[in-house]
């Protein structure tokens, strides 16, 4: 049956900067990353508690952020912006009202390219990006809610894109591809996990070729990339459901319960916000020089399109294979190194690359994907990766071999040498040592030598077979399989 | 002993004869104060106050003369209006809602008077958050007028003035956002400027409306205005709409002799459209016609945007006023009942917000509606828009005129309950003042004259902006001159 509806899907992301200090005072800005929690209500000021008679002062360092993410999107930058106040009520939210941009924020009219599973390459709208300020966190216990300011103030971007995503595939290729850039532009720590990018979701269905907008549900505090491609494929359904029983989809703020695999919608009632918005009196227009934007713009590192285009382009790796190496900064960091050092061992960089990018994106990726981690988060180390590529193209290791050490050097951490000391998985590839085994299987086996001297070329196998066995799986194949054929040509010359 | 200075001059003179030293004086204040009746001050600092006037005397004591240079207002007992933070010192801004509250950080201007020498008496009563013309509006009672005690002192830092005037202070800071200083020193019968927008830093001072708020100084001269605004004035790198221009020397310039000859005073047409007090309209032409005999030429100008000067104002203040109160709902600081916890948000807020008083309520009210879904348009973004014509008038006006002169208010202080029943009656108390404040121009109050009963009648002039230089000089050459004529 065709697909009668179609998903609209547009995404708010909601990135924190990683600059030194808070939006609009002197405040640490990075308070949640690391292990340890820094005491409640400890980092705050006047400022950034709302105190009477305090006054912003805006961060250069955030300005120069947002215009690098506007950059990097292809986004205008305005060169005349205006923060705008956004008034609600809530206990974490000290001054009553955030300050925000409202009609004139700082970048507009970009766009992201995502590739879907099927290579098929789209274009993404994103409407704007601007600037604002984090609010204090809230805690609700059974007798009482408390309130924690140590976030509030911490500098935002909100990117917004169009309704241009069609599916929760889409979705997900979208947030991957603006963690991606914005980590890359070292503007956001990325970790979704402590609320350094968060997402929300609006999603609405409508009948395949309609214009209008059907009614849409609002998806937020789902906490990874992961969880929202579940939650937009579950709302989809959901939201099919509904109409086609003839009923109609509620404006809504839903949440994305990972247990149940369902979204709900938020315990708290959800009236429409008036937020009254009105420009900041107490900041003066922000007015930039097109010479600063050139300036920032000559700053910008090489973006994730560009890296994969030089892969492919200057190191020969595939399409499939660059894509994954820079879907992560710190992956395509740890491959660049990687190569670097097998360049400054004498390795030719094209011979390098390839190894190493098998392995990362082969056995090293999968791993990542099960644990849901970041390659620096993991106990593989850069030389890991150089010992394993190195041993093996030295005859020391198999590829089986070296798929074990990376698990092993994974788990552990110990270095390569030590473990393959301690598993025994040192390949021989001594000719010497190699040439007795083999002379021994041609010994052991004269019915299968004289198959093979007859034409029957597939028998090579078997004897390479007996030969591992002989070797306890040690013995490197290709040189035994090498050995064999030449002592076949060799005995055949030698015959005839 | 206090009753024999008038003013910061007459101060440092005695300290530097040995008359008198700073402590004395001070304690000599906080006497009379204790004294007085007029419940012009809320909180008062005497043991603060005694420490900076210890200080001072150790400063006279090493130097015997007051170092004017890097101390011009040593040993100076100053008032400052509830409504600007001290740290450690109790700030309410005269609500219930922050009767007990201590700022953890003092305003900058009042830091900047500190390091000067000035030794601050206390903190001064006034109308509650800035929002009132009468001093009525406190919630600790109101200020008396400091001659006529059936009477307003004006606002909202009636407490300002009463105090300069009744000799509680030598000096005061007051807030003008609509004419909250000019109105109540028209009213007591002393000086009283509010500066160019953004001359005095606003960190500090607790928001009523932020593109409309700036401090001000009150004193018996134009002198000692001058004096507190060169101290004052200047970039504050924590406000972001401070001045960035640069530093003049008000004081200095106003002593070189300025002459009336030849300078143009713009009279504004719709500023004299009757309504005027008779003994308020006679002092202000009085006053025009003494300008007149000095040699300077009175002009006409017209500032046809006047009569929507009111609407606008009450609606952007309000607005940015209704925003400017969010924070205050219990949460972090002011007034917890702590008696059993609300059953929700929406009880709490309710409890919180009851504190305000029913002036407070009503802005808050007219601004939230202002700036509201399907009205904002109508209201906010029209008011901003008829803003900037106001501001344009003056412009033009200020291509043919030095200054424009006008009355503070259409009469003189009324009686306490006079104007309490009718919010808009007392609104119109600001017609003069407010379109000021909306172009961010310079202007001040100084007396002219009094009516039958004796009431003090204020001369207002109004300057170009960044124009505060050439306004004090014209103001202390009025003060001089028209003084010495008229007693």
């Amino acid at each position: 049956m065709a697909n009668v509806y179609e998903a609209v899907i547009g995404l708010e992301v909601h990135a924190q900067l990683s600059t030194e200090t808070k939006i609009f005072c002197s405040c640490q800005a990075r308070v949640e990353s690391g292990k340890t929690e820094i005491p409640v209500n400890s980092n705050t000021c006047p400022i950034c508690a709302g105190h009477p008679g305090v006054l912003p002062v805006l961060n250069k360092k955030v300005v120069e952020y947002a215009i690098k993410a506007g950059l990097a999107t292809g986004c205008e930058i305005r060169l005349v912006n205006i923060f705008a106040r956004k008034n609600y009520f809530y206990p974490d939210l000290p001054k009553g009202y955030q300050i925000s941009q409202y009609e004139n924020p700082i970048c507009e009219n970009g766009f992201l390219e995502i590739t879907t599973k099927d290579f098929i390459k789209k274009k993404i709208n994103i409407q704007r990006i601007h600037m604002e300020e984090d609010a204090g966190k809230n805690v609700h216990l059974a007798e009482f809610s408390l309130v924690n300011l140590n976030r509030a103030g911490v500098p935002l971007i909100e990117i917004v894109s169009g309704p241009d995503m069609r599916s929760a595939e889409e979705a997900g290729a979208y947030l991957r591809a603006l963690h991606a850039i914005l980590t890359y532009l070292d503007i956001c720590d990325g970790n979704m996990q402590e609320g350094n990018f968060r997402c929300d979701a609006n999603i609405s269905i409508r009948p395949q070729g309609a214009k209008e907008f059907g009614t849409r549900t609002e998806i937020k505090n789902v906490n990874s990339f992961r969880f929202v491609e579940k939650a937009l494929e579950y709302e989809i359904k959901r939201q099919t459901d509904v109409v086609q029983s003839g009923q109609k989809v509620i404006l809504e703020t839903r949440t994305y319960d990972s247990d149940q695999g369902i979204t709900l919608p938020l315990r708290s009632k959800e009236e429409a916000h008036d937020y009254r918005y009105f420009p900041e009196p107490d900041l003066i227009p922000l007015q930039l020089s097109q010479k600063l934007v050139e300036e920032i713009k000559d700053t910008l590192p090489e973006l994730p399109s560009q890296k994969k285009e030089r892969f492919i382009r200057d190191l020969g790796l595939s399409s499939y294979d660059a894509s994954v190496l820079t879907s992560s900064k710190n992956l395509a960091l740890f491959f660049e190194k990687a190569v670097q050092k097998l360049v400054l061992k004498g390795w030719n960089i094209l011979e390098a690359s390839k190894p190493v990018a098998n392995f990362l994106t082969g056995e090293v990726a999968r791993l990542l994907n099960d644990e849901n981690i970041e390659i620096n988060q993991s106990k593989l180390q850069i030389d890991h990766t150089v010992d394993v590529v190195t041993a093996a193209k030295d005859g020391l290791l198999s590829s089986t071999g070296a798929k074990q050490v990376i698990a092993m050097a994974w788990k552990n951490g110990d270095s390569v040498n030590a473990i393959i000391e301690r598993e025994g998985l040192r390949q021989v590839s001594d000719n010497n040592v190699l040439e007795q085994i083999v002379e021994k299987i041609v010994a052991n086996y004269p019915l299968q030598v004289t198959q093979y001297l007859s034409g029957k070329e597939k028998i090579l196998g078997f004897l390479v077979g007996q030969a591992m066995k002989e070797s306890a799986g040690k013995a490197n194949p290709v040189v035994i399989q090498d050995l064999f054929k030449k002592k076949f040509k060799g005995d055949h010359n030698a015959s005839s | 002993m206090v009753d024999l200075y008038n003013n910061i001059k007459q101060i440092h003179e005695a300290y530097n004869k040995k008359l008198i030293s700073p402590i004395e004086l001070t304690k000599d204040y906080f006497q009379k104060i204790k004294a007085s009746k007029h419940n012009a001050y809320l909180t008062l600092c005497e043991e603060r106050a005694m420490q900076q006037a210890k200080k001072a005397d150790q400063i006279l004591v090493q130097t015997g003369q007051v170092p004017h240079d890097r101390f011009p207002l040593l040993g100076i007992p100053i008032g400052i209006k509830d409504v600007l933070t001290i740290e450690g010192v109790r700030t309410t801004c005269a609500s219930r809602m922050l009767e007990h509250y201590i700022p953890p950080y003092t305003a900058t201007s009042v830091l900047r008077l500190e390091a000067a020498g000035a030794i601050v008496l206390g903190k001064l009563n006034m109308d509650e958050f800035a929002m009132g013309s009468s001093n009525e509006n406190s919630a600790f009672g109101p200020v008396l007028h400091p001659t006529h005690h059936d009477r307003v002192p004006g606002g909202s830092s009636g407490g300002s003035a009463t105090a300069v005037k009744a000799n509680l202070c030598i000096a005061a800071l007051g807030t003008d956002t609509g004419g909250s200083v000019r109105l109540p020193a028209s009213y007591c019968g002393i000086v009283g400027m509010k500066p160019t927008y953004g001359t005095i830093s606003r960190f500090g001072l607790v928001a009523f409306a932020s593109s409309l708020d700036q401090v001000g100084p009150l004193a018996n001269t134009v002198e000692d205005v001058a004096k507190l605004l060169d101290v004052m004035a200047g970039h504050d790198p924590s406000d972001s709409t401070s001045l960035r221009t640069q530093k003049i020397n008000y004081t200095d310039l106003i002593q070189t002799k300025y002459d009336l000859k030849n300078l143009k005073i713009g009279v504004p047409n719709e500023y004299f459209m009757g309504g005027l007090q008779p003994g308020v309209d006679s002092s202000v032409h009085s006053a025009l016609k003494w300008c007149e005999t000095q040699g300077a030429k009175l002009i006409s100008v017209n500032l046809p945007h006047t009569k929507y000067a009111v609407a606008v104002y009450y609606i952007i203040a309000v607005s940015e006023a209704s925003s400017n109160l969010a924070r205050y709902d219990s949460v972090r600081f002011g007034v917890r009942y702590p008696d059993k916890a609300e059953q929700d948000l929406v009880e709490f807020y309710k409890k919180a917000r009851s504190l305000f008083g029913a002036e407070v309520k009503r802005r808050i009210i007219l601004g939230t509606f202002s700036l509201s879904s399907g009205y904002y348009d109508a209201y906010y973004k029209r008011a901003c828009q008829v803003r900037r014509l106001i501001q344009q008038d003056f412009d033009k006006a200020f291509k043919e005129v030095d200054v424009i002169l006008s009355p503070v208010s259409p009469t003189t202080a009324f009686k306490i309950g006079e104007k309490t029943s009718d919010p808009l009656q007392m609104y119109l108390m600001d017609i003069f003042t407010i379109p000021v404040n909306l172009a961010g121009l310079p202007a001040l109050s100084v007396p002219c004259g009094k009516d039958n009963e004796g009431l003090p009648i204020g001369l207002h002039m109004i300057g170009p902006a960044f124009g505060d230089g050439k306004l004090l000089a014209i103001a202390n050459a009025f003060e001089k001159g028209f003084r010495i004529n008229h007693g």
